[in-house]
């Protein structure tokens, strides 16, 4: 069954699984979560845009375009929300939607000019990791690589500016800089993903393993290795089970994954899941209960 | 007449998704906006795998109850310890990645292809077209103007509270407003709103309609009433600019509206007299030049 190609494709998700779960808990721990899906919409227009300028579609050139026009979203809503009295939330809806509709017109334009019709620009929306050339899957492979590499590199850094800037900026952290790298590679990451799950759930690789791993721990360092694993194994399930069938996206079929994951994450993880919870509520009643009948006697 | 049609309709989407979007700017909400307008797609799969038929009746009914899914479910996870934007984040791309699976197993030979309700097709408008009372006209400029009617409604019966409820919830509560049902009735028109205005032009610009005027009209204006007409007026502005230089370029309408929107915004952003960017921009200039001259 592990043949080829299909070994690549499995190895590109778990690589993309693992660099998403690490740097999405950065995101996520920064309250970024949807930052990021901006970034992932925005990463279309660049697409096209790359495509039209050069006539190529080499993935390195439309990586590339995809990420001038994502961090030029992201810098867009720090710049609206800095400057205006709209709120994070009004600017980042505002940014995703008007430039996913600058993409569509321009991915429109690609798809009516004469060799356009075969770009296969349409599959970023959607994503077609089971699908990908092998060319791909090197540059896909070695750009999760070195995503993970830098997260492990910055990882005390991070953990000092997410938790406490002051403090960071007292010590001497230059914290602006770091900032900006975190979002360099939240960039770099979505840009990596796009080709496999598409631009629409890409945010979702970023958003969910890490939101997931939150409920299992309290350690900085125990969610980034659960959030790994959880992005790495929905990555993994997800192209399998797309390669069992043809015809499904795969895309999809990784975010209902690692969807499946969080929801096990939300019941039964010991302490914070739902469950868990639930049976702390109902003892510390019945200890109340037993105290006051104890008072009464 | 067809170009009549389509301009109707985008103008109408610009109505109602503009009066729909004041509120969520208002309330912090457009993403919540944004989550809806992706899961509205899972309520109209599912309405459809039930009832088998893709009249737009079961859709409006399909997509009331995603949105209530969705805002029931963001909640949930929310008061389960998770941080907003995160659960925002969650139920969406799972909601629309399972309406994307269903679609291609169920559903895959109708007419409900992922890239129409991307995108929409709005120059198809005029040729579909409903019988009500002995007027026809097509049907979703009939479903808008239902939506609308729906909107204008609840607006006009419970101005007062939903403005009471946004601006100081804890004195709503305290005077003993219902906010979490107005909370919820609202999204339901949200998601009524999307699902007649997705209908036509895509899941995209009902994203740009719902949040973009009315951020440009926030910007613009300081009471409620002035940013719902704005709102509406940027909303057909929008829509009617966007057509014709859709039509110029040859390209997706529902882009080139989104896009419109997008520039719309801009313009007030940058040169709106005394708030806009470069007037702020100026303004500094001319201050330090002062500075200048009083220490020379």
């Amino acid at each position: 069954m592990l043949t080829g190609n299909l070994l690549w494709v499995l190895i590109g998700a778990i690589l993309l699984g693992i660099a998403a779960g690490l740097n999405g808990t950065f995101a996520f721990l920064q309250k970024q979560s949807l930052v990021g899906d901006a970034a992932a919409h925005a990463a279309l227009p660049g697409i096209a845009i790359a495509y039209l300028v050069t006539q190529q579609k080499d993935l390195p050139i439309l990586m590339l375009g995809a990420a001038i026009t994502s961090a030029l979203a992201v810098y867009m809503i720090q710049w609206i929300v800095g400057n205006s009295k709209l709120k994070a939330d009004a600017a980042i809806g505002f940014v995703l939607s008007v430039f996913f509709g600058i993409g569509i017109v321009l991915l429109t334009i690609v798809n009516q000019s004469g060799t356009g019709n075969q770009s296969g620009l349409n599959d970023f929306i959607f994503g077609k990791a089971a699908t990908m050339a092998k060319s791909d899957l090197v540059w896909l492979s070695s750009s999760a690589l070195l995503i993970i590499l830098m997260c492990l590199l910055f990882f005390k850094e991070w953990k000092l500016m997410i938790f406490d800037p002051v403090f960071a900026r007292g010590v001497g952290l230059p914290v602006e800089r770091l900032r900006v790298l975190l979002t360099a590679l939240t960039v770099l990451t979505i840009v990596t993903g796009i080709q496999a799950v598409g631009v629409i759930l890409m945010a979702a690789m970023l958003i969910i393993p890490a939101a997931a791993a939150r409920f299992w721990s309290n350690h900085l360092g125990v969610i980034l290795v659960t959030s790994a694993f959880f992005g790495a194994l929905s990555g993994a399930l997800g192209t399998i089970i797309s390669s069992v069938r043809t015809g499904l996206s795969t895309g999809p079929i990784i975010v209902l994954c690692a969807a499946s994951l969080f929801v096990i994450s939300y019941f039964f993880a010991p302490t914070r899941g739902f469950i868990a919870k639930s049976l702390k509520k109902k003892a510390f009643k019945q200890r109340n209960v037993v105290k006051e009948a104890v008072n009464h006697e | 007449m067809n170009e009549f049609w389509v301009l109707l309709t985008g103008s109408l989407v610009g109505i109602t998704c503009g009066l729909t979007g004041v509120f969520l700017i208002l309330r912090k909400t457009a993403m919540i906006a944004d989550a809806i307008s992706h899961t509205v797609l899972f309520g109209i799969v599912v309405a459809f795998m039930v009832t088998q038929s893709l009249s737009g009746f079961w859709m409006l009914i399909g997509a009331a109850i995603a949105g209530l899914l969705t805002t029931f479910l963001v909640q949930l996870l929310q008061s389960g310890g998770l941080q907003e934007d995160a659960a925002i984040g969650v139920v969406f791309t799972s909601l629309f990645a399972l309406g994307v699976l269903f679609i291609t197993l169920f559903a895959g030979n109708v007419h409900l292809d992922v890239e129409h309700v991307l995108m929409g097709e709005i120059a198809f408008v005029p040729w579909d077209s409903w019988e009500i009372l002995g007027v026809s006209m097509p049907k979703a400029v009939w479903m808008l103007l239902i939506v609308l009617l729906f909107n204008i409604l609840f607006l006009v019966i419970f101005y007062k509270e939903m403005k009471l409820s946004t601006f100081d919830s804890v004195f709503a509560l305290s005077i003993g407003l219902p906010i979490v049902a107005m909370h919820y009735s609202y999204m339901t028109l949200v998601s009524l709103t999307t699902v007649a205005a997705f209908d036509s032009v895509g899941a995209v610009l009902v994203v740009a309609m719902l949040i973009g005027p009315a951020a440009t009209a926030y910007l613009m204006s300081k009471s409620v009433v002035g940013m719902i007409v704005w709102s509406m007026a940027f909303g057909v502005m929008a829509a009617i600019t966007g057509y014709y230089l859709a039509k110029l370029w040859n390209t997706s309408i529902a882009g080139m509206m989104a896009a419109m929107i997008g520039v719309l915004f801009m313009l007030v952003f940058l040169f709106k007299p005394h708030d806009g960017w470069t007037w702020k921009l100026f303004k500094r200039m001319k201050i330090k030049d002062t500075e200048v001259h009083v220490e020379s």
